[in-house]
């Protein structure tokens, strides 16, 4: 048989779709470790989802445990991989780090830190440099590191809480109750954050903890995604198999929530946690950037550029120092967020990377 | 079609009218807009009076809604306590000079995005697809602010520097216009073209970068379709494949994406007029919160609201538009 007739077959390396060629990205594919592509095909075969549900049947706790930390073992090893999120975590660790032991090392920080030294540029003893009114700039930036840093946990922890909350409420019980509920976020969508957050400053400026208000109304505002988010993912959970063995066997409607499918939600949560944290540090910024947010004798890194925008073109420290941290803060939190993003669902990101 | 778009007016209007209790409610709690004539101890105790009585802040929070909600509906948004004149008034003129920089930015960062989207997808993995994919997240991280400082202090400062007269700078880093400039708008265009260069560059960059994110992966997602292999198979050419076939759906996403996107421009040109002290709509729904001024706040969130509501309906409609299989009943 000559090569004209050889019939191709689907191990034969010619066979390939038309208009694709060995260096395709789509064959660049085949040269992903195996383990990651058996993790693709698990997550997503509805087989594998009934085989489950019947495993539930006489599934133990310690079952289902194991089983848990098989998906995201996986996960994590992938996100290990992931070179890009590995750098971008070890800079939110490094600079989370740094400001933390700077508290223990000088506890009380840039308050007793004013000096008679205006605007000197760095050195060794003021390696950030002094501002105009000779606080040391080094203590400043990490205090405001400590500030951001609270409210993006904070707004991470309540908004990633009362988005579950809501989303799982909707996306459960559907319905009436899902409508009532996503009306009310879609009217939360109408008005940007920035503008109620700019809206309420006056009252924001004269409160006692400006920092801890600003964060919590953060998060009252930016829930309303992951809530979106876990509802989506229950709308689509509940028609499953498994779903529907658990409920056969007549498991609790909160045994159905807790123990199947908000595990089986957790990865785009995470997700979305990662992105509500820089988000939060962007909202931060900005509005004390404005005047309008974190109030003197305290700073942020938002604070810190308002007071010196107007000297910034010659004390270049004053600018430089802040934004850079801001940025590295926010761009190591988008990183990890992408890492995850591909770590949870390899096949979804497939196009990202 | 038309049935869809009457219902979700209709559904938006209720909206409306609900975000307006709120705002007004909120904004009626977090300000109070005779503060500084409180304060002020030459101004007579009925002066005050009668300005409580004039802003009809005696009667009950409810009794205030509908005076306020009456005279809006009539086209009146009431006093700016700020300014001592109607809040209409004050706003045509600032919303022209924010819309010259959103609108300006939108079709730069459009532009932008598509390309470097659509270069990206076809160089996948290589360099180019992982620099402009690098600073797409670096655009999507950088602050608005910070990168509206940063142009204005270290990039056009040294500019004006070496190549400006001091008097008159090659890139004005302040100001939407030159305030001593004269003569009729054609003469002046040159003018208002070099004060918009900065906020606009720093809209666009802020703004390109997720469109160009998505522009990307749905241009690999059309590379994938079945309908671009049969027309790579048949022997077209890449570039009429690209333009025939992958664009054509490429692009359709990405329009509505811009479009739910192009209200919360309003937003970053707050950041933006701010930086650049333009005398635009989030100059003065600032400088109106600061001094209390309750009506114009309350005129600001409400027309927010309703470019959000609009551009949400026109993506929707422009999505069924562009995209015959999707359809509305």
């Amino acid at each position: 048989m000559t090569e004209q007739f050889h019939e191709p077959g689907p191990g034969d390396p010619k066979y390939q779709r038309p208009g694709h060629t060995l260096d395709d990205p789509e064959f660049a594919r085949l040269d992903v470790p195996l383990d990651e592509v058996d993790g693709t095909v698990e997550e997503h075969d509805p087989e594998r989802y009934a085989e489950e549900g019947r495993g539930e049947l006489r599934a133990t706790g310690a079952n289902e445990a194991v089983k848990s930390r098989g998906q995201w073992n996986q996960a994590f090893r992938r996100f290990a991989h992931d070179k890009t999120a590995m750098a971008g975590l070890i800079l939110f660790v490094l600079l989370a780090g740094t400001a933390l032991v700077n508290v223990l090392l000088n506890p009380g920080g840039y308050t007793v830190s004013y000096s008679n030294a205006y605007l000197v540029p760095p050195s060794w003893q003021h390696p950030f440099g002094t501002t105009l009114i000779g606080i040391d700039l080094f203590q400043a930036c990490m205090r405001g590191l400590i500030v951001d840093l609270q409210v993006a946990f904070i707004v991470a922890g309540v908004s990633t809480i009362i988005g579950i909350g809501v989303g799982a409420t909707a996306g459960f019980f559907g319905g009436k109750i899902d409508a009532a509920l996503m009306q009310f976020v879609n009217l939360i969508l109408m008005v940007p954050t920035l503008v109620v957050l700019i809206v309420l400053s006056n009252t924001l400026k004269s409160s006692s903890n400006t920092t801890v208000v600003l964060a919590l109304l953060v998060a009252a505002l930016s829930w309303t995604y992951m809530s979106r988010l876990v509802r989506a993912e229950f709308l689509s959970l509940r028609k499953r198999d498994f779903i529907e063995a658990a409920r056969a066997i007549g498991a609790s409607r909160r045994r159905i929530i807790f123990r199947h499918m908000l595990p089986n939600a957790m990865g785009p949560i995470a997700v979305n946690t990662t992105l509500t944290m820089a988000g939060a540090v962007l909202l931060e910024s900005t509005l004390s950037f404005l005047g309008l947010g974190i109030q003197p004798p305290d700073v942020s890194l938002g604070r810190l550029l308002f007071d010196g925008q107007s000297y910034a073109t010659i004390d270049w420290w004053v600018f430089a120092f802040p934004a850079g941290i801001l940025l590295a803060l926010i761009l190591s939190i988008f990183v990890v967020g992408d890492g995850l993003q591909a770590a949870v669902d390899p096949r979804k990101s497939r196009n990202r990377k | 079609m038309l049935r869809y778009i009457l219902r979700r007016i209709l559904a938006n209007s209720v909206n409306l009218i609900a975000i307006s209790i709120l705002a007004f409610w909120l904004v009626a709690i977090s300000g109070d807009p005779l503060a500084s004539l409180r304060l002020n101890p030459k101004i007579p105790k009925s002066t005050i009076e009668l300005r409580i009585h004039q802003l009809h802040l005696d009667k009950g929070l409810a009794e205030r809604y509908w005076i306020w909600l009456h005279g809006v509906i009539h086209g009146d948004f009431g006093i700016s306590t700020s300014l001592n004149q109607p809040v209409g008034a004050s706003f045509t003129s600032h919303f022209v000079v924010t819309l010259r920089m959103i609108i300006g930015a939108t079709v730069l960062a459009i532009i932008v995005a598509v390309v470097t989207g659509v270069v990206a997808a076809l160089r996948r993995g290589k360099v180019t697809d992982r620099a402009i994919t690098f600073s797409n997240f670096v655009f999507l991280a950088v602050p608005t602010f910070v990168l509206a400082l940063f142009l204005k202090l270290y990039v056009a400062g040294p500019i004006n520097q070496h190549l400006g007269s001091p008097g008159n700078p090659l890139i004005p880093v302040s100001l939407d216009q030159n305030p001593t400039a004269t003569g009729g708008f054609f003469q002046r265009l040159p003018d208002y073209a070099s004060h918009m260069i900065l906020p606009t560059i720093t809209l666009t960059l802020v703004t390109y970068a997720s469109w160009s994110l998505y522009q990307r992966s749905q241009v690999l997602e059309a590379l994938d379709m079945d309908h671009v292999r049969l027309a790579k198979s048949k022997g077209l050419s890449s570039r009429r494949v690209l333009t025939h076939h992958v664009l054509r759906n490429a692009l359709i996403p990405v329009v509505t994406v811009v479009a739910l996107d192009f209200a919360g421009l309003l937003g970053g040109a707050i950041i933006t007029e701010n930086v650049f002290s333009w005398n635009g709509l989030g100059s003065w729904f600032i400088n109106g919160v600061n001094a209390q001024d309750v009506n114009l706040t309350l005129a600001y969130v409400m027309v927010t609201a309703l470019f959000v509501v609009m551009f949400n309906l026109l993506a929707d409609v422009m999505y069924a538009v562009l995209d015959p299989r999707i359809k509305y009943d």
